[in-house]
Protein backbone atom coordinates (compact mmCIF):
# COMPACT_ATOMS: atom_id res chain seq x y z
CA UNK A 1 0.00 0.00 0.00
CA UNK A 2 1.38 3.38 -1.10
CA UNK A 3 1.76 5.41 2.19
CA UNK A 4 -0.40 8.61 2.66
CA UNK A 5 1.68 11.86 2.72
CA UNK A 6 -0.35 13.29 5.91
CA UNK A 7 -1.98 11.04 8.29
CA UNK A 8 -3.34 12.83 11.43
CA UNK A 9 -5.23 10.59 14.02
CA UNK A 10 -6.89 11.43 17.20
CA UNK A 11 -5.52 14.67 16.90
CA UNK A 12 -6.82 16.93 20.06
CA UNK A 13 -5.79 20.12 21.12
CA UNK A 14 -7.64 21.87 24.53
CA UNK A 15 -6.73 25.18 25.10
CA UNK A 16 -7.03 26.23 29.45
CA UNK A 17 -9.44 29.01 30.10
CA UNK A 18 -8.57 31.49 32.81
CA UNK A 19 -10.21 33.77 35.22
CA UNK A 20 -8.98 37.12 34.98
CA UNK A 21 -6.68 36.25 38.08
CA UNK A 22 -5.02 33.37 36.27
CA UNK A 23 -6.90 30.44 37.54
CA UNK A 24 -7.66 27.75 35.77
CA UNK A 25 -11.26 27.82 35.44
CA UNK A 26 -11.58 24.69 32.59
CA UNK A 27 -10.64 23.99 28.96
CA UNK A 28 -12.12 24.36 25.44
CA UNK A 29 -11.85 21.57 23.43
CA UNK A 30 -10.32 23.37 20.08
CA UNK A 31 -10.10 20.20 18.44
CA UNK A 32 -11.99 16.54 19.38
CA UNK A 33 -10.06 13.53 18.28
CA UNK A 34 -9.91 14.46 14.44
CA UNK A 35 -8.49 11.44 11.75
CA UNK A 36 -8.05 11.91 8.25
CA UNK A 37 -5.28 11.09 5.87
CA UNK A 38 -4.10 12.71 2.47
CA UNK A 39 -2.60 10.70 -0.34
CA UNK A 40 -0.02 11.53 -2.82
CA UNK A 41 -1.04 14.54 -5.20
CA UNK A 42 -4.66 14.54 -3.65
CA UNK A 43 -6.17 17.51 -2.32
CA UNK A 44 -7.99 17.13 1.14
CA UNK A 45 -10.58 19.91 2.00
CA UNK A 46 -11.52 20.74 5.57
CA UNK A 47 -14.91 22.99 5.72
CA UNK A 48 -15.88 24.78 8.76
CA UNK A 49 -17.08 27.98 9.98
CA UNK A 50 -14.97 30.21 12.70
CA UNK A 51 -14.47 28.37 16.23
CA UNK A 52 -14.44 25.05 14.22
CA UNK A 53 -10.33 24.32 14.77
CA UNK A 54 -9.72 24.30 11.04
CA UNK A 55 -6.97 26.63 11.51
CA UNK A 56 -5.64 24.92 14.98
CA UNK A 57 -5.36 21.72 12.54
CA UNK A 58 -3.46 23.94 10.37
CA UNK A 59 -0.91 25.12 13.01
CA UNK A 60 -0.46 22.14 14.79
CA UNK A 61 0.63 19.96 11.05
CA UNK A 62 2.82 23.02 10.66
CA UNK A 63 4.26 22.47 13.70
CA UNK A 64 3.35 25.99 15.29
CA UNK A 65 0.95 24.55 18.29
CA UNK A 66 1.99 20.85 20.04
CA UNK A 67 -1.01 18.97 20.19
CA UNK A 68 -2.63 18.00 23.64
CA UNK A 69 -2.71 14.17 22.21
CA UNK A 70 -2.94 12.55 19.52
CA UNK A 71 -0.38 11.94 16.04
CA UNK A 72 0.94 13.81 12.78
CA UNK A 73 2.48 11.27 10.44
CA UNK A 74 4.00 13.18 7.62
CA UNK A 75 5.28 10.74 5.14
CA UNK A 76 4.94 8.29 7.85
CA UNK A 77 7.21 10.00 10.19
CA UNK A 78 6.02 11.38 13.32
CA UNK A 79 6.21 15.07 13.46
CA UNK A 80 5.54 14.82 17.20
CA UNK A 81 9.66 15.22 18.37
CA UNK A 82 10.66 16.98 14.85
CA UNK A 83 7.78 19.49 14.78
CA UNK A 84 8.99 22.83 13.63
CA UNK A 85 12.39 21.71 12.71
CA UNK A 86 14.22 22.50 9.33
CA UNK A 87 13.09 18.67 7.91
CA UNK A 88 9.91 19.14 9.07
CA UNK A 89 9.32 22.84 7.75
CA UNK A 90 11.00 21.15 4.47
CA UNK A 91 7.91 18.70 3.80
CA UNK A 92 5.21 21.19 4.48
CA UNK A 93 4.76 24.62 3.60
CA UNK A 94 1.58 27.27 4.06
CA UNK A 95 -0.01 30.29 2.12
CA UNK A 96 -1.84 32.43 4.33
CA UNK A 97 -5.17 33.75 3.86
CA UNK A 98 -4.41 37.36 3.74
CA UNK A 99 -1.26 38.28 1.26
CA UNK A 100 -1.44 41.74 1.87
CA UNK A 101 -0.40 40.47 5.61
CA UNK A 102 1.19 37.73 5.07
CA UNK A 103 4.53 39.36 3.42
CA UNK A 104 6.95 41.65 5.24
CA UNK A 105 5.82 45.05 3.20
CA UNK A 106 9.64 45.91 3.33
CA UNK A 107 11.02 43.12 1.73
CA UNK A 108 11.08 42.89 -1.81
CA UNK A 109 9.72 39.76 -3.85
CA UNK A 110 13.25 38.12 -3.97
CA UNK A 111 13.36 39.01 -0.56
CA UNK A 112 10.79 37.29 0.73
CA UNK A 113 11.52 34.50 -1.23
CA UNK A 114 15.35 34.15 -0.61
CA UNK A 115 14.34 33.92 3.21
CA UNK A 116 13.44 30.07 3.21
CA UNK A 117 16.28 29.16 0.75
CA UNK A 118 19.10 31.24 2.73
CA UNK A 119 17.55 29.06 5.45
CA UNK A 120 17.67 25.52 3.37
CA UNK A 121 21.28 26.15 2.78
CA UNK A 122 20.97 26.78 -0.79
CA UNK A 123 24.19 28.43 -2.13
CA UNK A 124 24.12 32.08 -2.65
CA UNK A 125 25.40 31.97 -5.73
CA UNK A 126 22.09 29.77 -6.99
CA UNK A 127 19.79 31.81 -5.18
CA UNK A 128 19.18 34.75 -7.85
CA UNK A 129 18.29 32.03 -10.45
CA UNK A 130 15.69 29.92 -7.95
CA UNK A 131 14.01 32.99 -7.25
CA UNK A 132 13.42 33.50 -10.91
CA UNK A 133 12.44 29.93 -11.73
CA UNK A 134 10.03 30.06 -8.72
CA UNK A 135 8.66 33.23 -9.80
CA UNK A 136 8.17 31.43 -13.09
CA UNK A 137 6.68 28.48 -11.45
CA UNK A 138 3.55 31.14 -10.41
CA UNK A 139 3.64 32.85 -14.12
CA UNK A 140 4.76 36.08 -12.69
CA UNK A 141 7.30 38.05 -14.65
CA UNK A 142 10.94 37.58 -13.69
CA UNK A 143 11.25 41.52 -13.45
CA UNK A 144 8.61 41.41 -10.49
CA UNK A 145 11.48 39.97 -8.04
CA UNK A 146 12.64 43.50 -7.37
CA UNK A 147 8.81 44.44 -6.55
CA UNK A 148 7.44 45.20 -3.13
CA UNK A 149 4.30 44.16 -2.19
CA UNK A 150 2.37 47.27 -2.34
CA UNK A 151 3.30 47.59 -5.93
CA UNK A 152 1.32 44.56 -6.47
CA UNK A 153 -2.06 43.51 -7.00
CA UNK A 154 -4.54 41.20 -4.59
CA UNK A 155 -3.78 38.11 -6.66
CA UNK A 156 -0.44 39.02 -7.70
CA UNK A 157 0.58 39.58 -3.65
CA UNK A 158 -0.77 35.51 -3.17
CA UNK A 159 0.99 34.38 -6.08
CA UNK A 160 4.26 35.55 -4.67
CA UNK A 161 3.59 33.70 -0.81
CA UNK A 162 2.67 30.64 -3.17
CA UNK A 163 6.06 30.89 -5.07
CA UNK A 164 7.63 31.36 -1.27
CA UNK A 165 5.79 28.10 -0.06
CA UNK A 166 7.12 26.23 -2.95
CA UNK A 167 10.89 27.15 -2.00
CA UNK A 168 12.01 24.23 -0.13
CA UNK A 169 10.04 22.21 -2.39
CA UNK A 170 7.53 21.06 0.03
CA UNK A 171 5.47 17.54 -0.46
CA UNK A 172 2.93 19.17 1.32
CA UNK A 173 0.94 22.51 0.59
CA UNK A 174 -1.22 24.06 3.88
CA UNK A 175 -3.84 26.34 1.93
CA UNK A 176 -5.55 28.72 4.66
CA UNK A 177 -8.59 30.06 3.13
CA UNK A 178 -6.09 31.14 -0.19
CA UNK A 179 -8.49 32.81 -2.36
CA UNK A 180 -10.94 34.47 0.28
CA UNK A 181 -9.07 38.21 -0.37
CA UNK A 182 -9.28 38.07 -3.81
CA UNK A 183 -12.32 38.64 -6.66
CA UNK A 184 -13.70 35.90 -7.77
CA UNK A 185 -12.08 36.48 -11.73
CA UNK A 186 -8.60 36.46 -9.42
CA UNK A 187 -9.76 33.36 -7.35
CA UNK A 188 -10.18 31.41 -10.34
CA UNK A 189 -6.98 31.91 -12.13
CA UNK A 190 -4.63 31.23 -8.34
CA UNK A 191 -7.08 27.90 -8.04
CA UNK A 192 -6.15 27.40 -11.58
CA UNK A 193 -2.42 27.14 -11.00
CA UNK A 194 -2.66 25.56 -7.78
CA UNK A 195 -4.57 22.81 -9.93
CA UNK A 196 -1.46 23.12 -12.89
CA UNK A 197 0.95 23.18 -10.01
CA UNK A 198 -0.20 20.44 -8.18
CA UNK A 199 0.24 18.32 -10.70
CA UNK A 200 3.37 19.53 -12.07
CA UNK A 201 5.37 18.83 -8.67
CA UNK A 202 3.27 16.36 -7.66
CA UNK A 203 1.92 18.92 -4.33
CA UNK A 204 -0.16 17.42 -2.06
CA UNK A 205 -2.74 20.16 -0.88
CA UNK A 206 -4.93 20.04 2.59
CA UNK A 207 -7.14 23.27 1.64
CA UNK A 208 -8.93 24.62 4.49
CA UNK A 209 -11.96 26.73 3.84
CA UNK A 210 -15.67 27.74 4.32
CA UNK A 211 -16.03 28.29 0.81
CA UNK A 212 -18.31 25.21 0.37
CA UNK A 213 -18.48 26.02 -3.60
CA UNK A 214 -14.73 26.39 -4.14
CA UNK A 215 -14.17 23.37 -2.32
CA UNK A 216 -16.45 21.15 -4.04
CA UNK A 217 -14.35 22.23 -7.02
CA UNK A 218 -10.76 21.55 -5.58
CA UNK A 219 -10.89 19.12 -3.04
CA UNK A 220 -11.58 15.21 -3.99
CA UNK A 221 -12.21 14.24 -0.05
CA UNK A 222 -14.06 16.54 2.34
CA UNK A 223 -14.37 16.87 5.80
CA UNK A 224 -16.72 19.19 7.63
CA UNK A 225 -15.76 20.44 11.09
CA UNK A 226 -17.91 21.45 13.70
CA UNK A 227 -16.96 22.96 17.00
CA UNK A 228 -13.64 20.89 17.13
CA UNK A 229 -14.87 17.50 15.57
CA UNK A 230 -15.02 15.94 12.10
CA UNK A 231 -18.94 15.50 11.59
CA UNK A 232 -18.87 14.25 7.91
CA UNK A 233 -16.17 13.00 5.90
CA UNK A 234 -16.17 11.22 2.55
CA UNK A 235 -15.62 12.12 -1.68
CA UNK A 236 -16.25 15.32 -2.31
CA UNK A 237 -19.22 14.94 -4.85
CA UNK A 238 -20.83 12.57 -2.59
CA UNK A 239 -21.08 14.66 0.94
CA UNK A 240 -22.24 17.22 -0.98
CA UNK A 241 -24.74 15.13 -3.32
CA UNK A 242 -26.06 13.52 -0.34
CA UNK A 243 -25.20 15.04 2.65
CA UNK A 244 -26.10 13.04 5.98
CA UNK A 245 -25.05 15.32 8.77
CA UNK A 246 -27.16 18.02 10.03
CA UNK A 247 -24.82 20.39 10.22
CA UNK A 248 -23.46 19.34 6.61
CA UNK A 249 -27.02 20.47 5.17
CA UNK A 250 -27.25 23.49 7.23
CA UNK A 251 -23.75 24.65 5.55
CA UNK A 252 -24.77 23.39 2.33
CA UNK A 253 -27.89 25.03 2.22
CA UNK A 254 -26.84 28.54 3.32
CA UNK A 255 -24.19 28.92 0.35
CA UNK A 256 -25.70 31.66 -1.36
CA UNK A 257 -25.65 29.94 -5.30
CA UNK A 258 -26.07 31.48 -9.02
CA UNK A 259 -27.50 28.60 -10.82
CA UNK A 260 -31.38 26.95 -11.03
CA UNK A 261 -29.33 23.66 -10.41
CA UNK A 262 -27.25 24.09 -7.72
CA UNK A 263 -30.49 25.67 -5.86
CA UNK A 264 -31.83 22.25 -6.29
CA UNK A 265 -28.97 20.56 -5.40
CA UNK A 266 -29.40 22.80 -1.54
CA UNK A 267 -30.97 21.02 1.21
CA UNK A 268 -33.90 22.93 1.55
CA UNK A 269 -34.12 23.71 5.40
CA UNK A 270 -35.46 26.61 7.61
CA UNK A 271 -32.41 28.93 8.73
CA UNK A 272 -31.81 28.97 12.61
CA UNK A 273 -31.17 32.09 14.44
CA UNK A 274 -27.70 32.88 16.40
CA UNK A 275 -24.05 31.77 15.55
CA UNK A 276 -23.27 28.53 15.25
CA UNK A 277 -25.97 26.07 15.76
CA UNK A 278 -26.07 24.01 19.07
CA UNK A 279 -26.84 20.45 19.09
CA UNK A 280 -30.31 21.28 20.10
CA UNK A 281 -31.42 23.58 17.29
CA UNK A 282 -29.59 20.97 15.06
CA UNK A 283 -32.22 18.17 16.19
CA UNK A 284 -35.27 21.06 16.26
CA UNK A 285 -34.57 21.40 12.57
CA UNK A 286 -34.45 17.77 11.91
CA UNK A 287 -37.47 17.68 13.62
CA UNK A 288 -38.65 21.00 11.69
CA UNK A 289 -39.14 19.05 8.68
CA UNK A 290 -35.13 19.42 7.55
CA UNK A 291 -35.70 15.77 5.99
CA UNK A 292 -34.99 12.53 5.70
CA UNK A 293 -31.81 12.46 7.09
CA UNK B 1 -39.25 62.56 -13.75
CA UNK B 2 -40.01 58.94 -14.11
CA UNK B 3 -41.41 57.30 -10.83
CA UNK B 4 -38.02 55.63 -9.35
CA UNK B 5 -37.04 57.02 -6.01
CA UNK B 6 -34.05 57.55 -6.96
CA UNK B 7 -32.68 57.73 -10.58
CA UNK B 8 -28.90 58.30 -11.34
CA UNK B 9 -28.78 60.04 -14.92
CA UNK B 10 -25.38 59.69 -16.53
CA UNK B 11 -22.99 60.65 -13.28
CA UNK B 12 -19.23 60.94 -14.35
CA UNK B 13 -16.65 61.31 -11.40
CA UNK B 14 -13.34 62.55 -11.55
CA UNK B 15 -10.38 61.32 -8.92
CA UNK B 16 -7.26 63.91 -8.39
CA UNK B 17 -4.40 62.77 -7.63
CA UNK B 18 -1.22 64.96 -7.68
CA UNK B 19 -1.35 66.29 -11.10
CA UNK B 20 -3.14 63.15 -12.77
CA UNK B 21 -6.69 62.59 -13.07
CA UNK B 22 -8.65 59.40 -13.09
CA UNK B 23 -11.95 59.22 -14.29
CA UNK B 24 -13.22 57.03 -11.98
CA UNK B 25 -17.04 56.58 -13.05
CA UNK B 26 -17.82 57.36 -16.93
CA UNK B 27 -21.57 57.83 -17.42
CA UNK B 28 -23.87 55.72 -14.76
CA UNK B 29 -27.40 55.53 -15.12
CA UNK B 30 -29.07 53.73 -12.05
CA UNK B 31 -32.97 53.39 -11.80
CA UNK B 32 -34.23 52.55 -8.30
CA UNK B 33 -37.86 52.18 -8.54
CA UNK B 34 -39.73 52.72 -4.93
CA UNK B 35 -40.06 48.41 -3.17
CA UNK B 36 -37.36 47.58 -5.39
CA UNK B 37 -34.10 45.15 -4.55
CA UNK B 38 -31.61 46.57 -6.28
CA UNK B 39 -27.49 45.00 -7.03
CA UNK B 40 -24.83 46.69 -8.10
CA UNK B 41 -22.00 44.03 -8.67
CA UNK B 42 -18.52 44.45 -10.09
CA UNK B 43 -15.13 43.87 -8.61
CA UNK B 44 -13.12 45.54 -7.02
CA UNK B 45 -11.64 48.81 -8.72
CA UNK B 46 -15.09 48.70 -10.73
CA UNK B 47 -16.60 52.09 -8.96
CA UNK B 48 -19.63 50.35 -6.93
CA UNK B 49 -18.44 52.08 -4.13
CA UNK B 50 -17.62 55.66 -5.58
CA UNK B 51 -20.94 55.35 -7.22
CA UNK B 52 -22.73 54.71 -3.67
CA UNK B 53 -20.89 57.74 -2.15
CA UNK B 54 -22.27 59.59 -5.00
CA UNK B 55 -25.42 58.43 -3.96
CA UNK B 56 -25.19 59.50 -0.43
CA UNK B 57 -23.36 62.61 -0.75
CA UNK B 58 -20.05 61.20 0.82
CA UNK B 59 -17.39 61.56 -1.73
CA UNK B 60 -14.46 63.37 -0.15
CA UNK B 61 -14.45 66.80 -2.48
CA UNK B 62 -12.20 68.42 -3.98
CA UNK B 63 -10.26 65.40 -4.12
CA UNK B 64 -13.19 63.81 -6.13
CA UNK B 65 -15.38 65.65 -8.20
CA UNK B 66 -18.81 64.67 -9.67
CA UNK B 67 -18.31 66.45 -13.50
CA UNK B 68 -21.44 65.57 -14.79
CA UNK B 69 -24.53 64.13 -14.70
CA UNK B 70 -27.80 64.05 -12.61
CA UNK B 71 -29.17 62.63 -9.63
CA UNK B 72 -32.63 62.71 -8.14
CA UNK B 73 -34.24 61.44 -4.37
CA UNK B 74 -37.98 61.18 -5.36
CA UNK B 75 -37.63 63.65 -7.66
CA UNK B 76 -36.07 66.34 -5.77
CA UNK B 77 -31.94 67.11 -7.38
CA UNK B 78 -29.55 65.81 -4.83
CA UNK B 79 -26.82 67.83 -6.67
CA UNK B 80 -28.28 71.13 -6.46
CA UNK B 81 -30.58 70.97 -3.46
CA UNK B 82 -28.72 73.63 -0.77
CA UNK B 83 -26.34 71.43 1.79
CA UNK B 84 -28.65 71.58 4.59
CA UNK B 85 -31.83 69.58 2.76
CA UNK B 86 -28.95 67.21 1.46
CA UNK B 87 -28.09 66.55 4.87
CA UNK B 88 -31.23 65.88 5.95
CA UNK B 89 -31.86 63.49 3.62
CA UNK B 90 -28.72 61.37 4.58
CA UNK B 91 -29.56 58.56 7.23
CA UNK B 92 -33.05 59.53 7.18
CA UNK B 93 -34.62 59.09 3.82
CA UNK B 94 -31.67 57.10 2.68
CA UNK B 95 -29.73 55.43 5.09
CA UNK B 96 -26.78 52.65 5.24
CA UNK B 97 -25.62 49.57 6.48
CA UNK B 98 -22.66 49.07 6.38
CA UNK B 99 -19.84 46.31 5.45
CA UNK B 100 -17.71 45.63 8.96
CA UNK B 101 -19.89 44.72 11.94
CA UNK B 102 -16.17 44.98 13.65
CA UNK B 103 -15.47 48.16 12.87
CA UNK B 104 -18.05 50.22 12.47
CA UNK B 105 -19.41 50.41 15.52
CA UNK B 106 -17.65 52.27 18.90
CA UNK B 107 -16.18 49.60 21.07
CA UNK B 108 -16.40 52.36 24.25
CA UNK B 109 -20.16 53.45 24.41
CA UNK B 110 -23.40 50.56 24.85
CA UNK B 111 -25.14 50.08 21.33
CA UNK B 112 -27.87 51.73 23.14
CA UNK B 113 -26.24 54.66 23.57
CA UNK B 114 -24.88 54.92 19.75
CA UNK B 115 -28.25 54.03 18.23
CA UNK B 116 -29.96 56.60 20.82
CA UNK B 117 -27.50 59.20 19.66
CA UNK B 118 -28.01 58.70 15.48
CA UNK B 119 -31.89 58.76 17.05
CA UNK B 120 -31.28 62.23 18.45
CA UNK B 121 -29.30 64.03 15.64
CA UNK B 122 -31.58 61.95 12.98
CA UNK B 123 -34.70 63.68 14.39
CA UNK B 124 -32.48 67.22 14.80
CA UNK B 125 -32.07 67.22 11.43
CA UNK B 126 -35.90 66.14 10.53
CA UNK B 127 -37.01 69.11 13.00
CA UNK B 128 -38.76 66.46 14.97
CA UNK B 129 -38.22 66.33 18.40
CA UNK B 130 -38.86 63.13 20.77
CA UNK B 131 -37.99 63.02 24.27
CA UNK B 132 -34.71 60.60 26.10
CA UNK B 133 -37.90 58.19 27.09
CA UNK B 134 -39.44 58.17 23.39
CA UNK B 135 -35.44 57.62 21.91
CA UNK B 136 -35.11 54.80 24.15
CA UNK B 137 -38.52 52.73 23.36
CA UNK B 138 -37.69 53.42 19.85
CA UNK B 139 -34.23 52.20 19.51
CA UNK B 140 -35.76 48.93 20.96
CA UNK B 141 -38.68 48.57 18.80
CA UNK B 142 -36.13 48.52 16.07
CA UNK B 143 -33.44 46.52 17.84
CA UNK B 144 -36.99 43.97 18.03
CA UNK B 145 -37.41 44.32 14.29
CA UNK B 146 -34.12 43.17 13.54
CA UNK B 147 -35.08 39.59 15.44
CA UNK B 148 -32.69 40.45 18.64
CA UNK B 149 -34.45 37.96 20.77
CA UNK B 150 -33.49 40.34 24.25
CA UNK B 151 -33.51 43.72 22.81
CA UNK B 152 -33.06 45.34 26.26
CA UNK B 153 -29.86 43.32 27.03
CA UNK B 154 -28.32 44.06 23.40
CA UNK B 155 -29.00 47.75 24.14
CA UNK B 156 -27.06 47.87 27.46
CA UNK B 157 -24.02 45.62 26.04
CA UNK B 158 -20.97 46.53 24.17
CA UNK B 159 -19.84 45.56 20.52
CA UNK B 160 -17.38 43.51 22.25
CA UNK B 161 -20.09 41.33 23.84
CA UNK B 162 -21.85 40.56 20.96
CA UNK B 163 -21.21 38.15 18.51
CA UNK B 164 -20.50 38.86 14.51
CA UNK B 165 -23.87 38.18 13.42
CA UNK B 166 -25.69 39.98 16.20
CA UNK B 167 -23.40 43.09 15.42
CA UNK B 168 -24.44 43.45 11.91
CA UNK B 169 -28.12 43.39 13.54
CA UNK B 170 -27.59 46.30 15.18
CA UNK B 171 -25.94 48.27 11.92
CA UNK B 172 -29.49 47.10 10.31
CA UNK B 173 -31.17 48.27 13.01
CA UNK B 174 -29.30 51.14 12.83
CA UNK B 175 -29.89 52.40 9.44
CA UNK B 176 -33.92 51.62 10.07
CA UNK B 177 -34.02 53.91 12.90
CA UNK B 178 -35.27 56.98 11.20
CA UNK B 179 -37.76 55.07 9.07
CA UNK B 180 -35.88 55.31 5.34
CA UNK B 181 -37.33 55.28 1.95
CA UNK B 182 -34.38 53.76 0.41
CA UNK B 183 -31.64 51.45 1.99
CA UNK B 184 -28.04 50.81 0.80
CA UNK B 185 -26.00 47.97 2.01
CA UNK B 186 -22.32 47.78 1.39
CA UNK B 187 -21.06 44.08 0.86
CA UNK B 188 -23.10 43.70 4.09
CA UNK B 189 -22.34 39.50 5.72
CA UNK B 190 -18.70 39.22 4.08
CA UNK B 191 -17.20 39.60 7.06
CA UNK B 192 -19.36 36.61 8.56
CA UNK B 193 -19.51 33.18 8.18
CA UNK B 194 -21.73 31.12 5.86
CA UNK B 195 -24.58 30.33 8.06
CA UNK B 196 -24.76 34.01 9.76
CA UNK B 197 -24.40 35.34 6.32
CA UNK B 198 -27.36 33.35 5.26
CA UNK B 199 -29.54 34.51 8.26
CA UNK B 200 -28.81 38.36 7.83
CA UNK B 201 -29.54 38.19 4.06
CA UNK B 202 -32.91 36.85 4.80
CA UNK B 203 -33.53 39.07 7.73
CA UNK B 204 -32.68 42.20 5.07
CA UNK B 205 -35.22 40.62 2.82
CA UNK B 206 -37.67 40.15 4.98
CA UNK B 207 -37.02 43.95 6.78
CA UNK B 208 -37.24 45.16 3.19
CA UNK B 209 -40.48 43.34 2.35
CA UNK B 210 -42.34 43.90 5.25
CA UNK B 211 -41.59 47.29 5.13
CA UNK B 212 -42.37 48.49 1.71
CA UNK B 213 -38.69 49.72 1.53
CA UNK B 214 -35.92 49.88 -1.62
CA UNK B 215 -32.76 48.26 -1.38
CA UNK B 216 -29.73 48.70 -2.90
CA UNK B 217 -26.83 46.29 -2.92
CA UNK B 218 -23.64 46.65 -3.39
CA UNK B 219 -21.70 43.78 -3.65
CA UNK B 220 -18.71 41.18 -5.42
CA UNK B 221 -21.09 38.32 -4.66
CA UNK B 222 -22.85 37.08 -7.69
CA UNK B 223 -24.42 34.30 -5.23
CA UNK B 224 -25.64 36.98 -2.56
CA UNK B 225 -26.96 39.03 -5.93
CA UNK B 226 -29.11 36.41 -6.88
CA UNK B 227 -30.66 35.13 -3.27
CA UNK B 228 -31.61 39.23 -2.30
CA UNK B 229 -32.36 41.33 -5.78
CA UNK B 230 -34.84 41.17 -8.33
CA UNK B 231 -32.79 43.53 -10.50
CA UNK B 232 -28.91 43.51 -10.70
CA UNK B 233 -26.75 46.46 -12.52
CA UNK B 234 -23.04 44.70 -13.61
CA UNK B 235 -20.34 47.34 -13.24
CA UNK B 236 -16.45 47.02 -14.85
CA UNK B 237 -14.17 49.93 -15.00
CA UNK B 238 -16.27 52.77 -14.29
CA UNK B 239 -19.32 51.86 -16.46
CA UNK B 240 -22.49 50.00 -16.37
CA UNK B 241 -21.62 46.84 -18.78
CA UNK B 242 -24.78 45.95 -18.22
CA UNK B 243 -28.05 45.18 -16.60
CA UNK B 244 -31.79 43.67 -16.27
CA UNK B 245 -33.67 41.46 -14.43
CA UNK B 246 -32.26 38.87 -11.81
CA UNK B 247 -33.49 35.58 -13.38
CA UNK B 248 -32.85 36.90 -17.06
CA UNK B 249 -28.96 38.08 -16.31
CA UNK B 250 -27.87 34.76 -14.85
CA UNK B 251 -29.55 32.03 -16.92
CA UNK B 252 -28.55 34.54 -20.54
CA UNK B 253 -25.62 37.20 -19.44
CA UNK B 254 -25.00 39.16 -23.24
CA UNK B 255 -21.97 40.49 -22.15
CA UNK B 256 -18.71 39.00 -22.23
CA UNK B 257 -17.54 40.55 -19.19
CA UNK B 258 -20.70 39.35 -17.38
CA UNK B 259 -20.38 35.86 -19.11
CA UNK B 260 -16.79 35.96 -17.99
CA UNK B 261 -17.70 37.16 -13.89
CA UNK B 262 -20.82 34.15 -13.78
CA UNK B 263 -18.40 32.19 -15.14
CA UNK B 264 -15.81 32.09 -12.66
CA UNK B 265 -17.78 31.10 -9.81
CA UNK B 266 -17.45 27.92 -8.61
CA UNK B 267 -20.50 25.90 -8.65
CA UNK B 268 -21.67 23.34 -5.94
CA UNK B 269 -22.36 21.53 -8.91
CA UNK B 270 -18.87 20.93 -9.57
CA UNK B 271 -18.68 21.63 -13.21
CA UNK B 272 -16.55 25.21 -13.09
CA UNK B 273 -13.87 24.94 -15.16
CA UNK B 274 -11.08 27.54 -13.79
CA UNK B 275 -9.14 27.71 -17.17
CA UNK B 276 -11.70 29.49 -19.05
CA UNK B 277 -11.96 33.02 -17.49
CA UNK B 278 -9.01 34.55 -19.38
CA UNK B 279 -11.64 36.52 -21.14
CA UNK B 280 -11.79 39.44 -18.05
CA UNK B 281 -9.72 42.40 -17.76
Amino acid sequence: MIRPVLEVIDLCKSFPVRSPFGRLTGEVKAVNNVSFSIGRGKVYGLAGESGSGKSTIARMIMGLTPPTSGDILLDGEDIGSTGGSPAHRRKVQMVFQNPGSSLNPRRSVSQSITVPLHANGLPRADRARRVTELLDMVQLPASYAERYPHELSGGQKQRVAIARALAVAPKLLVLDEPTSALDVSVQAKVIDLLVDLGRQLDLTFLFISHDLSLMRNFAEKVGVLYLGSLVETGRTSVVFENPRHDYTRLLLASVPVVSAEEEAMRPRIPLIDGEIPTAEQLLALRKAGGGEA
Amino acid sequence: MSSALLSVRDLHVDFTTYNQTHKVLKGINLDIPPHSQIALVGESGSGKTVTMKAIMGLLRQPLARITAGEMYYDGRDLLTMPDKERVALRGTAMSMIFQDPMTSLNPVFTIGDQMRTILKYADRRLGRTRSARERKVRVLEVLGQVRMRDPERVFQSYPIMLSGGMRQRVLIAMALLSEPKLLIADEPGTALDVTTQAQILKLMKDLVEERGLALLMITHNLGVVRETCSYVYVMNKGVVVEHGSTADLFAAPQEDYTKALIAAVPRLTGETRFGTVEAMR
